[in-house]
């Protein structure tokens, strides 16, 4: 039957958001967590982020480098490296690498945390599980994926401009000349704001999964691996959504 | 007083709860016996509130739990200690903290929190075991911790999910004395068990759950004079005829 079936749906996603905005108000509950979700999900990020950034520097300068030559001058590299990490690799692949770390992270301790009854335990000492575990987990990833990807920014640039000076017929000048011609502010903060709904995407994802998680371990997975899928697609859906509104 | 008016809970095609009604008075251990999966977990689940029956009223001090908006949910948590089967210990947290989690949801100040956690681990006998994490205890300490975590919360009731279920027989009988001593403390107890021993040891009353609904209430010695066939058999564990008496699953 269609019509249950969208009813539950709806009805299901009623309670949802109520329940969010209920959590959301219950500042005294998620606040305590919230520096300590910052750490975990944000700072405990950055080396996995940065290691991205590096190679996508010097893959991105390579590969503009065997493009431009003998047709644009190659001091466009500049550009091409610090449009492209600023705008859309620096955001997206930061975003898919903590998909994978911290929506897996969170659904997998929130989905045991079900199973082994823990969630149930919080209800019957009064608190919300939404506030006490999601909340902070979905804001904390909210803040901390744009600084993440700020950091990843200026690696992946920097990356990129010591492969244009050791490894291509490239000056720091010129790498720079192409750099600064085509930069705007915009670029920054296009790339920080969808960063910052890359991470409420994810943690939405795996906070989901892993309260809604059933059965034993094999639901766990389950829960986990479904988490890092949805916070995969919800970037790219995201990514694309930002460039239409945005650009 | 803990009430069950005409409850049903159904979970999909499979009917778990059919029409139970249960009068629970205060001050005293009613212990729930019954095969596996037969609902007893599902019924201390709808009286704290986990769970919402599907129809029929759970009514604690004569407030429905099914109606009940979350301020009055939370209102009622207070009230109402539960004791998970596996403890359902945060193992993030040392025993300290997640005997402290709930006091801290009530503002009590610091001073009132370690005086509860010393007095609650007291009772239980792990006065030392304060600072350990869950996975440093022995199932039969989780268990006892978790019966501290909820007296702690000074609850008017406590609802214990198989509490001797896994426990070697002294430390069954040491949660046996534990709930027994909780008791005397004025708190009502609703004990969930297969364990005859400790059905017969700590209950004023047992109610038999049998095809969702009370098969038969009583008092220790009135049950193990039941003329009924299924109770008789439950509580004599005895297997033959099992299958004739046992209802098959759906």
């Amino acid at each position: 039957m269609v019509v249950p079936e969208r009813g539950r749906f709806v009805a299901h996603v009623g309670r949802w958001t109520l329940g969010a905005t209920r959590a959301l108000g219950d500042v005294a509950t998620w606040r305590a967590h919230l520096v300590v979700q910052m750490r975990r999900l944000g700072v405990d990020s950055i080396p996995i982020a940065l290691f991205i950034a590096v190679f996508t520097g010097i893959v991105l300068a390579l590969l503009s480098s065997y493009i431009f030559t003998g047709a644009i001058p190659l001091y466009f590299v500049g550009a091409l490296v610090g449009k492209t990490v600023m705008m859309e690799l620096g955001p997206v692949l930061t975003g898919m690498a903590l998909a994978g770390r911290v929506g897996a992270n969170i659904a997998a301790e929130l989905g045991t945390m079900k199973v082994t009854e823990q969630v149930d335990a919080l209800e019957t000492l009064a608190y919300d599980p939404r506030s006490y575990l999601a909340v902070p987990r979905v804001l904390a990833a909210m803040l901390m994926f744009p600084v993440v990807t700020a950091f990843a920014m200026a690696v992946g640039v920097a990356s990129g401009w010591i492969t244009a000076v050791n490894l291509l017929d490239l000056s720091t000048q010129e790498f720079w000349k192409g750099l600064r011609q085509f930069y705007h502010f915009k670029d920054v903060w296009f790339g920080l704001v969808k960063s910052a709904s890359f991470g409420a995407a994810v943690a939405l994802m795996g906070c989901y999964k892993g309260l809604t998680a059933q059965g034993g371990a094999e639901g766990v997975g389950a829960a986990t691996t479904r988490a890092v899928v949805l916070g995969c697609e919800s970037i790219l859906v995201l990514d694309a959504f930002w460039a239409l509104v945005l650009l | 007083m803990i009430e069950l008016v005409d409850v049903h809970k159904a979970f999909g095609p499979r009917e778990i709860l059919r029409g139970l009604s249960l009068e629970i008075p205060k001050g005293r251990n009613t212990v729930i016996i019954g095969y596996s999966g037969t609902g007893k977990s599902v019924l201390l689940k709808c009286i704290i509130g986990l769970l919402k029956p599907d129809s029929g009223e759970v009514r604690v001090d004569g407030a429905v739990v099914g109606t009940m908006d979350a301020d009055e949910l939370a209102a009622l948590r207070g009230k109402v200690g539960y004791v998970f089967q596996s403890a359902a210990l945060f193992d993030s947290m040392t025993v300290n903290e997640n005997i402290a989690l709930g006091l801290r949801r009530r503002q009590l100040p610091p001073d009132e929190i370690d005086r509860r956690i010393e007095e609650s681990l007291a009772v239980v006998d792990l006065s030392d075991a304060g600072e350990k994490r869950p996975s440093e205890l022995s199932g039969g300490m989780r268990k006892r911790v978790g019966v501290a975590r909820a007296i702690a919360l000074r609850p008017d009731y406590v609802l214990y999910d198989e509490p001797t279920t896994g426990l070697d027989p002294v430390t069954s009988a040491v949660m046996d004395q534990l709930m027994m001593r909780t008791r005397d403390l004025g708190v009502t107890g609703v004990i969930v068990t297969h364990d005859m021993r400790t059905a017969f040891t700590v209950g004023d009353r047992v109610a038999m759950l049998y095809e969702g609904v009370i098969r038969q209430v009583g008092t220790g010695p009135e049950m193990r004079e039941s003329s009924d066939a299924v109770v008789r058999q439950f509580i004599e564990g005895r297997p033959d005829a099992a299958l004739s008496l046992r209802r098959p699953e759906p």
